[in-house]
């Protein structure tokens, strides 16, 4: 995967995560267009789409597009289902997730962005196991950690 | 589940961005933010140390900001401090930042990398994750050189903890895509492949997109991954739906996991061990087996993740493309998804059967759908679907189905998104020339093309129409009458005008005798368009009036009348003026005989691979199957034909023909496009054609010797070109020894690496001929040259020749190529000189059958005796004057070297100019 975006249907990018370098000017001016795009599409169209030499894949949940590009060789059903996945994690873990849970908690969005993906792969897919990790990191934000060991 | 306070703890963070949502217009947003910065700016200034939790809300915010679009430039260090915090949210929210933010201020990078060190050296499993995360996430090239070698270890210590060795391996991948000199597996090698029979399933899931990366780069190094992958695979395709606990996903029991094992076995032959492909074979059966089971749940997302894992599967089956059954299961399938109600699974049916279309086992398979797809071409609602439905036809079309295909891409293209006009237009085109049966059928097809859609018919496609029309003389009537019809219309496409004008110019004599289509009327319909076309159209249909003049010449006065006026012999553009000028002048002076010879019927174009499809590869890349399978053994190289010359030639003649130099002379000198027979003889290729009794059409497997047959009589040139590589020669023989230089040109900006040649003897040669070379670097900058040399040794004579394999990745796919060397016996030939009466002493003496060759054949170019003369010299013998009685004929004589023994050879060329049918005899009396 090259990049994920979550946008609002008003066109407000609410994540971006970027598993390919590139200036900032490029990242702006790919959302504009991926957002246009997107946003421009019919509700039964179907869920992928050619741009410039990658995949678009993208699914709407509520209020927020999930927007990922993928490279010609990689599966866009099973993107789609990385894109369910993800929303699964997220409203497990604040509980029936809404577009503001997102927004106020945006770097809690991107720790369990992490937990899952990592380098544009599928790094743990066991919902278990991510909210796993993050519950203990969450616990450790509460407590002073303990002296490390040499 | 911890109950999620909004912001919790960072109870500013959370103010401002409700007021930032409370923000009633952009500039209220911008006024806030910017109190916000200067706020922060002076809380980072100030004189008062912050503690941890101040600065990680203002890096907070500061993120926040960032990520709302706007620019920032501080607070790096702040987040750099956060990371040697001790509080774990303090870290986390440093980590976050520089992943977000990177900025390769070296000081800066210097810093970070310390605190990643310190995380990845402290053994708290969390803390290292968070390092390997920042690591995958910014990826630089700095921070491969600190980490790559150390990565590695983390991932195979025996006693990382799983989560950990899941982040090692992905964040090496990322380090091995931006930098892959640093990441060196060398003795990992094998404890990485073993990772795919990790117990832990998400240790296998993230390692596996590691090891597929390397496969693709080091395939042999890693090949031991395919029993494994094969076995874990089985593994879980047999298992119940439930057996892998939290790793089932409605349903499917680990489908991530299932398609990266398919993906990883793509970069791979079939297996050659029996076992292990009987077992994979089996895993297919099974995976198109469940296809047709009932569903275990209506939820979309079983059906997808059971999908994904059946398209993958075809994927690998399109990839072997060996297993007739196995690929007309999969055609059936995709079949049955042709008409699913989901629209998705539609599209990627129509996707995936565009590469099955190209496999002979499914080509026919897949035909049995036509009517299917033109129905999704006509009635899909989604553009990409339609446009994945017009990719199929245009993949499944041949001779059977072109009429039918052809008429529907047509009809689809009246009201065809405009986005995908273009690269339809090309492959109608390209359709019907290349299944035309009949010409007047591809004749009426292009022209419907640029009735439909004239603006997207770039000029390729109308050059092409003339091309082949000027070449096929059967159908040059019919497209005159066609063209002459089509400009009835009141309004025509400019496109159609050129056409229609170039056309008529040529051929207009052929319809001339109908009434309703005489000359005049004819010049007449052509002047109607000229005020509404475009300066380059006009200077053509300037041209068809002057080849009229020529043709008719009842219609010289008119066309003088029009050449006179104002608005051409005065006209402010110097091409038009010119040609109005001249045109005038050389109907005025210039004598009937004359006139016939300077605008005479242009000569066939040479046949060479379409202009129209070059332009379509272009358009889609070099990787587009759907172009390259149906280009068939069409594919030459213009280069090497010396088009290049020849184009000049062409011009050269289209200005004496038109009497116009200027570049913008397009009527006659269609660019890329040359005629060929009645260009002056150029020093293309004379004697090699004499030489050469194999002829053209003798594909030897995959060896392209394109370039092979203009070396041998001469020692220097490109020996090869394609888009990626040139391939330059310098020899020089002495005796039985002979030294050649490879120059191996990368034309790309990329580099190549792993490039790799070998220069093998086939067969007898390696006792005939001895060649040895020193091995190249096996990197190839972007616009870089290498060199490599070749010591040749002749042992004993010979006849084949020593083949030239080449190797390399370019964008990670592997170029393979094969040449042949152009060594051959003559290139060991030394002169001899001697008189007449020697000669034909010897002569007499080679009396045997065996002794002796004689051929007789057509020269194909005209006869002009230095180029002869040039020839045999450079076929290495000596030119011997005055030795034969007749001044006309040629003869030479030599000595081949080889190591065991030396053979004189004897040559007479005697050509016959009279009977146009050159009858030369060449003796080569051999030992």
């Amino acid at each position: 995967m090259q990049f994920m975006l979550l946008f609002s249907r008003q066109g407000k990018l609410r994540l971006q995560k970027w598993y390919v370098p590139l200036s900032d000017k490029e990242k702006k001016k790919i959302t504009r267009e991926l957002v246009q795009t997107v946003l421009a599409r019919k509700p039964k169209m179907c869920s992928f789409l050619e741009w410039r030499d990658l995949k678009i894949v993208y699914k709407r949940y509520a209020s927020l597009y999930f927007c990922c590009a993928i490279e010609d060789q990689d599966n866009e059903l099973i993107t789609l289902e990385i894109i369910h996945r993800y929303v699964e994690l997220l409203d497990k873990y604040f509980g029936s997730v809404c577009e503001l849970d997102i927004i106020f908690n945006f770097e809690k969005a991107y720790f369990i962005l992490d937990e899952f993906l990592l380098g544009g792969e599928a790094q743990e897919t066991s919902k278990k196991n991510v909210l796993k990790a993050i519950e203990q990191a969450d616990l450790l934000q509460e407590v002073r950690p303990a002296p490390l060991k040499p | 589940m911890p109950a999620v306070s909004k912001g919790d703890g960072m109870r500013g963070l959370a103010v401002f961005i409700s007021d930032i949502r409370n923000c009633k217009s952009k500039e209220a947003e911008i006024k806030r933010i910017n109190k916000e910065l200067a706020n922060i700016r002076s809380k980072f200034k100030g004189d008062k140390a912050l503690d941890g939790y101040s600065k990680k809300k203002y890096v907070c915010k500061l993120l926040f900001i960032f990520l709302l679009g706007h620019d920032i430039d501080f607070g790096h260090m702040e987040a750099v401090n956060l990371l040697s915090s001790n509080k774990y949210t303090e870290k986390q929210i440093g980590y976050l930042f520089i992943s977000v933010l990177v900025n390769s201020n070296s000081e800066l990078i210097r810093l970070i990398n310390n605190a990643i060190k310190n995380d990845l050296s402290s053994r708290n499993p969390t803390f290292m994750c968070l390092a390997l995360h920042c690591i995958a996430n910014v990826g630089s090239r700095e921070m491969a050189e600190a980490f790559a070698s150390e990565i590695p270890r983390i991932l195979v210590a025996g006693d990382t903890m799983d989560s950990v060795k899941q982040s090692a391996a992905l964040c090496l991948l990322r380090l091995y895509k931006t930098s892959p000199d640093l990441v060196l597996m060398g003795e990992w090698t094998s404890r990485v492949v073993h990772l795919l029979n990790d117990q832990h399933m998400g240790v296998v899931t993230a390692a596996i997109s590691l090891i597929t990366c390397l496969s693709q780069k080091n395939p042999d190094e890693f090949k031991t991954c395919v029993s494994l992958a094969v076995s874990r695979l089985s593994r879980i395709v047999s298992s119940a739906s439930t057996d892998l606990q939290d790793y089932t996903y409605y349903f499917v029991p680990a489908p991530w996991l299932s398609c990266k094992l398919l993906r990883l076995l793509q970069c791979y032959p079939p297996p050659e061990d029996g076992a292990v492909k009987g077992r994979l074979v089996e895993c297919l059966e099974t995976i198109l087996n469940k296809a047709q089971e009932p569903p275990k749940s209506k939820k979309v997302q079983h059906s997808n993740a059971k999908n994904a894992i059946l398209f993958e599967a075809i994927s690998l089956i399109i990839h072997y493309d060996s297993e007739p059954n196995l690929l007309v299961r999969a055609c059936n399938q995709l079949g049955q998804f042709l008409q699913h109600r989901e629209t998705n699974l539609r599209y990627l049916a129509l996707e995936s059967m565009c590469t099955l279309a190209s496999s002979e086992f499914s080509h026919e398979a897949v035909k049995t759908h036509i009517e299917t797809v033109i129905n999704a071409l006509k009635t899909e609602r989604d553009v990409s679907v339609r446009q994945r439905a017009a990719d199929l036809l245009y993949a499944m079309c041949d001779r059977s189905n072109a009429k039918q295909i052809v008429a529907e891409m047509l009809s689809y293209l009246e009201t065809a998104d405009y986005s995908i006009r273009e690269e339809m237009v090309l492959k109608v085109a390209i359709l019907a020339e290349k299944y035309a049966v009949d010409y007047s059928w591809y004749v009426d097809t292009i022209l419907n093309l640029i009735r439909i859609a004239g603006d997207y018919v770039s000029e390729e496609v109308w050059y092409r129409v003339i091309q082949i029309v000027i070449n096929r003389d059967d159908v040059q009537g019919y497209a005159a009458k066609t063209v002459f019809e089509a400009l009835q219309a009141p309004a025509c496409h400019e496109n159609m005008v050129k056409v229609g004008g170039y056309i008529l110019g040529e051929f207009g004599n052929l319809i001339a005798g109908d009434p309703r289509s005489s000359p005049l009327v004819q010049f007449n319909l052509l002047h109607s368009k000229f005020h509404l076309c475009s300066v380059p159209t006009r200077a053509l249909l300037l041209s068809a009036y002057i080849k009229f003049i020529n043709l008719f010449p009842e219609t010289k006065a008119t066309i003088q009348e029009v050449l006179r006026c104002d608005s051409q012999i005065r006209n402010s553009d110097v091409e038009l003026q010119q040609r109005a000028v001249e045109y005038l002048k050389l109907s005025s002076i210039a004598s009937t005989d004359v006139l016939a010879t300077v605008l005479e019927e242009m000569p066939p174009f040479p046949e060479r691979e379409s202009s129209i499809l070059a332009k379509l590869k272009k358009k889609k890349g070099p990787g587009a199957v759907s172009v390259t399978e149906l280009e068939d053994g069409k594919r030459e190289s213009g280069e090497l034909n010396g088009s290049g010359e020849r184009g000049q030639d062409a011009a050269a003649m289209a200005a004496s023909n038109a009497s116009t130099p200027s570049p913008s002379a397009d009527l006659l000198g269609i660019r890329s496009a040359a005629p060929v027979n009645a260009a002056p003889a150029s020093a293309g290729s004379l004697l090699v054609d004499v030489f050469s009794e194999v002829g053209p059409a003798a594909p030897s497997g995959a060896v392209n010797d394109d370039g092979f047959l203009r070396f041998v009589c001469k020692n220097n040139g490109v020996l090869f070109e394609n888009q990626l590589l040139q391939i330059g020669i310098k020899s020089e023989y002495r005796q039985n020894l002979g030294r050649m230089y490879l120059f191996y040109g990368n034309k790309t900006s990329v580099q190549f690496a792993s490039f790799s040649t070998t220069v093998s003897c086939p067969g007898e040669l390696q006792n005939q001929l001895n060649v040895q070379s020193k091995p190249v670097e096996p990197l190839v900058e972007g616009g870089a040259q290498i060199q490599q040399v070749l010591n040749i040794e002749c042992l004993t004579d010979f006849s084949d020749a020593p083949l030239l394999n080449i190797k390399f990745r370019y964008g990670g796919a592997l170029q393979n190529l094969t040449l042949k060397l152009p060594v051959t016996i003559n290139k060991f030939f030394q002169p001899t000189e001697m008189a007449s009466q020697d000669f034909f002493q010897r002569w007499k003496q080679l009396s045997q059958p065996q002794q002796e060759a004689q051929k007789i054949f057509k020269a194909n170019h005209s006869m002009d005796t230095e180029v002869i003369k040039a020839k045999l010299l450079g076929l290495g013998m000596a030119l011997l004057d005055n030795v034969d009685p007749n001044p006309e004929n040629y003869v030479c004589a030599g000595v081949v070297q080889t190591k065991s023994q030396q053979v004189g050879c004897l040559l007479r060329l005697e050509p016959n100019a009279q009977a146009q049918v050159p009858v030369p005899a060449a003796g080569l009396p051999s030992l």
